[in-house]
């Protein structure tokens, strides 16, 4: 039997168990919601003891050499001993909503002011907590000189972070943030290439940052951003991307929808069916995947049998909550699942 | 006297190799289901080291490695069908890079060598 002291107390761990899930069995709360080693919400600093090198995966190098790790995936030796030196706690920002605004029927604007200096990459993701610890990741939509995060809230049923922000969360609200993470981000050089930029559901704030990031940064390659939903209600701010395609000759814009009906300038169809159709061949481009997971692999296993380079796919596949029911999940993401 | 690996091209020739090798493995019917819900990336850093290991070059791969990593496939269905397949892809690949024929037989030999260990037997 393994076990890991917390608070000055000590508490056992059954073989095979996680840190957090006994902690979690044994009534102390962690942050947590991805549960797989990805969104980096359950972020705890050892004391003393080995962690496991697993329990550090994805981790800066930074974070590893002060003893960080990730309580979902460490599992400790039988008989070892772990003593937890407290949360991630040092290294949450405070910050407060600023505003909160419908871009369509279930995916709100959620802006936040960090009150002290976050630093980040437009299209990383971040772990936002509510004061009482519940902790979900989203990926930011907003560039570091506009001051404030921007994040797209998806309402999902029984969303226990996205039905608070929907319904009960005012501006002016204290939450704190945490990170950020993940490699879905642009990098300036080679102004010229083209990009392709593909996301499903909310996968569209990541990919919304990243084409403004491109452009401002004088990115003169075309760049492509398709942006996939169920039905037309699911797809939000397409008169704002149709401006802004309007203002740059190089950036095309094409939404997409499995069912509705034709016209519009909204195609009808499988998202990979008109990246197929639009770019036949996409040799030496960059890409960038998010959203919806069996979307995210399949089209970054398309687009690497077309040609692109792995190095040059950057996917970052949004994974359920664990803490939700099957299927209902909030979004936390796999940077790049396939790291 | 230079080695096997060496005049292949040696790390560099593997960089280059590993995505055209990779991507042939995985248009091909015929074995492309093995490679279903694997991590590409990780995929590709083994299949970078499998070619630097019959290339000749520095690994640290053990029969043993390759009995374990390929035990799950075995059991559902992997025979000498599907490790010819890939052994044209690795031929076809040398070639397309451009490396001379004899080296490529070398290559294909040590890869062979390995055969037994691949399909458990």
């Amino acid at each position: 039997m393994s076990r890991v002291s917390y608070q000055a107390q000590w508490y056992p761990l059954e073989p095979e168990e996680s840190v957090l899930d006994g902690l979690l069995r044994q009534g102390i709360p962690v942050p947590h919601a991805c549960k797989a080693g990805v969104c980096q919400s359950c972020l705890m600093r050892a004391a003393r003891g080995a962690v496991p090198e697993k329990a550090q995966a994805g981790l800066k190098e930074t974070l590893k050499a002060r003893n960080y790790f990730l309580a979902c995936s460490c599992r400790p030796e039988p008989g070892a001993e772990l003593e937890l030196a407290g949360d991630a706690d040092e290294l949450r920002v405070p910050a407060r909503l600023e505003s909160l605004e419908r871009l369509s029927q279930d995916v709100l604007r959620v802006r936040l002011r960090p009150e002290m200096p976050f630093e980040y990459r437009t299209g990383q993701y971040l772990t936002l907590l509510r004061a009482d610890g519940l902790a979900r990741s989203y990926s930011v939509a907003s560039l570091p000189r506009e001051g404030v995060l921007e994040l797209h809230v998806r309402l999902l049923p029984g969303g226990a972070m996205s039905g608070w922000l929907h319904a009960e969360a005012r501006p002016g609200d204290a939450v704190r943030v945490q990170g950020p993470a993940g490699e879905c981000f642009y990098v300036p050089g080679r102004p010229e290439q083209p990009l392709l930029l593909a996301g499903t559901g909310t996968g569209l704030a990541p990919l919304y940052g990243i084409v403004r990031d491109a452009l401002e940064a004088g990115h003169t390659g075309p760049l492509w951003l398709f942006h996939g939903a169920r039905d037309p209600r699911g797809l939000y701010l397409v008169e704002e991307l149709r401006e802004l395609a309007a203002r740059h000759s190089n950036l095309h814009y094409r939404p997409s929808v499995l069912e509705g009906r034709l016209g519009e300038g909204i195609h009808v169809g499988a998202l990979d069916a008109l990246i197929r159709e639009v770019c036949p061949k996409p040799v030496g481009w960059r890409a960038f995947l998010c959203g919806n997971p069996d979307l995210v692999l399949s089209l970054r296993k398309k687009l690497f049998l077309a040609g692109l380079s792995l190095k040059d796919i950057h996917a970052d596949a949004f994974l359920p909550s664990a803490s939700r029911p099957e299927g209902a999940g909030a979004t936390t993401r796999a940077s790049d699942a396939s790291r | 006297m230079s080695t096997l690996f060496e005049q292949i091209g040696g790390a560099k020739a593997m960089d280059a190799a590993v995505e055209l090798f990779y991507r042939r493995v995985l248009s091909d019917d015929r074995i492309s289901r093995f490679f279903d819900g694997v991590d590409m990336e990780r995929q590709s850093a083994k299949q970078k080291a499998f070619l630097t290991m019959v290339c000749g070059g520095p690994n640290s791969y053990t029969g043993l490695d390759m009995r374990k990593g390929h035990a799950h496939l075995v059991k559902s269905g992997l025979n000498d069908t599907h490790f010819n397949a890939v052994a044209e892809h690795l031929g076809g690949t040398l070639e397309e890079l451009g490396v001379a024929k004899p080296l490529i037989q070398q290559v294909l030999q040590a890869a062979e060598s390995m055969r037994a260990d691949i399909l458990n037997r």
